[in-house]
């Protein structure tokens, strides 16, 4: 007995197994059970057979497909680049001191623990075709003098996803942008002004290059996240006006869970993973390279 | 002390003993079904705890809803198990069903809308001795009802009752552009909605992903011009047809001219909320406005300041080229294999289904679900109800399937839940040409027939 416990092999073993159960479980099982049916033709209450990468086929030839996977691209790229932007802005604002620096911190964190659907829904309220409040505000103060077709066109559909996205993902960039400035000695950014440089040459030359590891782990982040959106679209638009505003996961989920059609819907889902796992591999890279500097 | 009621042999006073095994064989042979149970005279020795849970939408009458939750307590004492109704909004009713197929797990009865039961046949219990039941009992089957439930010989599921849809219309704004009658003819339609919306009263009309309304409309436009999915074997895919492109062209110009055009991202409570509030003139609906303006008339008015209500008419979609069919939504509950109890749900379908019961349910519905059989267009309801609503008695004759001209099959459902007719309509009111629309679509129904 004593002998088996004084076993690292074993230990190691012992030790290592509920975290590899969990991951099998809950990681591996699904992912595995995702590939098998996206090779399938599984719909509901009916087992599929083995039909190669035909799903993979079919999605490609769909004319909807190929909008919600150009969507995805269009709405990754758009709000990740705003998310950044106002997120650096508003790092660099908190940064600063001021009175009721703390509450405001505070109130900021709001989009970001509001639940998703909770606040895309007020979101659709706001856009809506016929009761916008938005509409009648813009109408009232004389800007516009027909109603904006907020998610009644495609279009515009899209952008007021990208705006509702950035409005909810803004406060973890700029909170982790915020963490990120704190780390940067104030004495760099003194020797800097005394040099004689001004406000943007401070942040490019000084403020920028130490951020940049943490901003790069952020955006990263959330292309993942963004890429795979679903809920906001689902309550936002459903993916309309006429398929417009589909994304990969929105259009897997209509297929695939609305529709029944599982082995589809787990093809289209799957168009996802090239691309985020060349987005994490460059992540990995990145850090390892950080890692040996 | 001796046991009144029994006598030295422990049977049951004044029944002999032959009396007594031909009523207990009766019992025994009847006990498959609700006959069982009333031979039995009470309820049936279900496992103590057992559940029965079903599965709806949220309906647009609230008080059907709350008569069915109302209900659920009989039917727990005459089925000796618990019955329990979930109530879900509409659009999420097809995931729940998939999730529960594929987890084996979820309500042992779900009410299934338009020709669901075709697409999870699979997964759900045969009921023809239900269906069959039902059908003599009560008068004969609509069409419709059947289509959506009956595969062949065999029920799927067991038809409960049908919603209608026609144009609700406010009468003062049509008598005030000239047109005192409702329009014969889809172009005069376009032709009012054309000067209603000039006076800011547009004609409202989903093309959004939504369960009823979008395909109540654009189903039974594409047949009013003589457009079909596919040909009657349903082998063939005929949608990309000249009458077809009619269809498309003429709604291009309908949606211009008459519509409100934020319908594209309406879901199926839009156009209520819309009408009522005053926004439009006439919508594409089941009864749920005028019901909602009749219950709310202290708060729902008119701009004169008069209950809503005594201004809204309904119509008929008006004739096409090629005459009209409406698509009324019909609507089932299929028990599914997975269910533990197959035939307590049976039972209980027997129960609710029955006269007595849906009879309750019926007149709470006020006209908004009519029956999926006969029988209740012979309602005593029918003569007392708002002369507005009576169009609606014999409404579902006039419907015809999604999947048209073909059987009913599962194709017709997949074609249905990824919105292509409607998406067709929606693509050319938002600019594309009506040919490339229809040939869009006429690929996408080939992916699926094919």
């Amino acid at each position: 007995m004593t002998r088996w416990l004084e076993s690292e092999r074993l230990l190691a073993t012992l030790l290592l197994a509920p975290a590899v159960l969990l991951l099998g479980l809950f990681i591996a099982y699904p992912f595995v059970m995702g590939v098998w049916l996206s090779l399938s033709n599984t719909s509901v209450g009916n087992v599929g057979e083995f039909v190669w990468f035909r799903n993979f086929v079919k999605a490609w030839n769909d004319s909807i497909f190929r909008t919600a996977f150009g969507n995805t691209f269009f709405y990754t790229f758009w709000a990740t680049i705003f998310k950044l932007a106002l997120g650096m802005w508003l790092a660099l604002l908190l940064n600063r001191s001021f009175r009721g620096k703390r509450i405001v911190r505070a109130t900021m964190l709001l989009p970001f623990i509001v639940p998703t659907v909770l606040s895309t829904f007020a979101w659709r309220w706001m856009f809506d075709p016929t009761f916008s409040v938005l509409n009648w505000l813009l109408y009232q103060t004389g800007f516009i003098t027909t109603k904006l077709p907020f998610l009644s066109d495609g279009t515009y559909g899209m952008w007021c996803a990208i705006v509702v996205n950035t409005w909810r993902g803004m406060p973890f960039f700029a909170l982790t942008l915020l963490a990120g400035l704190q780390t940067i000695s104030p004495d760099l950014q003194e020797a800097a002004s005394l040099d004689g440089a001004n406000g943007w040459y401070r942040f490019w030359h000084v403020t920028w290059p130490l951020l940049k590891p943490v901003t790069v782990v952020v955006v990263v982040f959330s292309i993942i996240q963004t890429f795979s959106d679903f809920q906001l679209i689902y309550v936002l638009t459903g993916g309309g006006p006429a398929n417009a505003t589909h994304l990969l996961a929105t259009y897997a989920y209509q297929i695939g869970i609305a529709t029944g059609l599982l082995g589809e819907g787990a093809a289209i889902s799957l168009f996802m993973l090239p691309v985020l796992f060349i987005v994490v591999w460059l992540q990995l890279r990145y850090v390892r390279r950080l890692e040996g500097a | 002390m001796q046991n009144p009621e029994l006598d030295g042999h422990g049977v049951t006073s004044g029944v002999t003993r032959r009396r007594f095994i031909a009523g207990s064989a009766a019992v025994g042979m009847a006990a498959t079904g609700i006959e069982g149970i009333l031979a039995a005279r009470r309820a049936p020795a279900f496992a103590q705890g057992t559940r029965l849970n079903i599965l709806r939408w949220v309906d647009f009458i609230p008080a059907c809803d709350i008569e069915l939750k109302r209900q659920a307590p009989e039917a727990s004492k005459a089925l000796g198990a618990e019955v329990v109704f979930e109530f879900i909004n509409g659009n999420d009713l097809q995931p729940r069903i998939t999730a529960a197929m594929q987890s084996g797990a979820g309500p042992d009865i779900i009410q299934m809308l338009h020709n669901w039961p075709h697409l999870y046949q699979n997964g759900l219990v045969d009921v023809t001795d239900l269906g069959e039941w039902q059908g003599k009992d009560q008068g004969g089957y609509y069409a419709q009802s059947e289509a959506a439930a009956k595969d062949g010989k065999r029920w799927l599921a067991l038809p409960h009752g049908i919603v209608g849809l026609q144009f609700a219309y406010r009468k003062s704004w049509f008598d005030e552009v000239g047109q005192t009658s409702w329009p014969k003819t889809l172009d005069e339609l376009r032709q009012v909605g054309m000067k209603l919306k000039k006076k800011g009263h547009p004609i409202g009309q989903t093309l959004g992903h939504t369960f009823g309304d979008a395909p109540a409309w654009a189903y039974p436009l594409t047949w009013g011009f003589g457009g079909a999915e596919v040909d009657k074997p349903g082998k063939k895919v005929v949608l990309n047809s000249k009458e077809t492109v009619e269809a498309v062209k003429f709604m291009q110009a309908f949606w211009k001219d008459a519509c409100d055009e934020g319908g594209f991202a309406w879901d199926d409570t839009s156009n209520n909320r819309a009408f009522l509030s005053g926004e439009i003139a006439a919508t594409l609906n089941g009864a749920s406005i005028y019901i909602a303006a009749k219950r709310g008339q202290d708060k729902i008015k008119d701009e004169k300041g008069e209950p809503m209500v005594k201004d809204i008419q309904h119509g008929p979609i008006p004739n096409g080229p090629a005459g009209t069919w409406a698509y009324h939504v019909a609507f089932s509950h299929a028990v599914m294999k997975y269910g533990k109890n197959p035939k307590l749900a049976k039972d209980f379908l027997k129960w609710l289904h029955g006269k007595e019961q849906f009879g309750k349910w019926f007149l709470v519905a006020d006209g908004f679900s009519v029956g999926s059989t006969k029988y209740w267009e012979q309602s005593p309801m029918w003569n007392t109800i708002d002369a507005p609503m009576r169009i609606y008695r014999q409404a579902a004759a006039a419907s015809r399937m999604i999947g048209y001209a073909g059987p009913p099959s599962a194709r017709a459902t997949e074609v249905y839940s990824k919105y292509i007719l409607t998406d067709m309509y929606a693509k050319a009111c938002q600019g594309t040409k009506a040919e490339d629309a229809v040939k869009w679509a006429a690929d996408e129904l080939g992916k699926i027939y094919g």
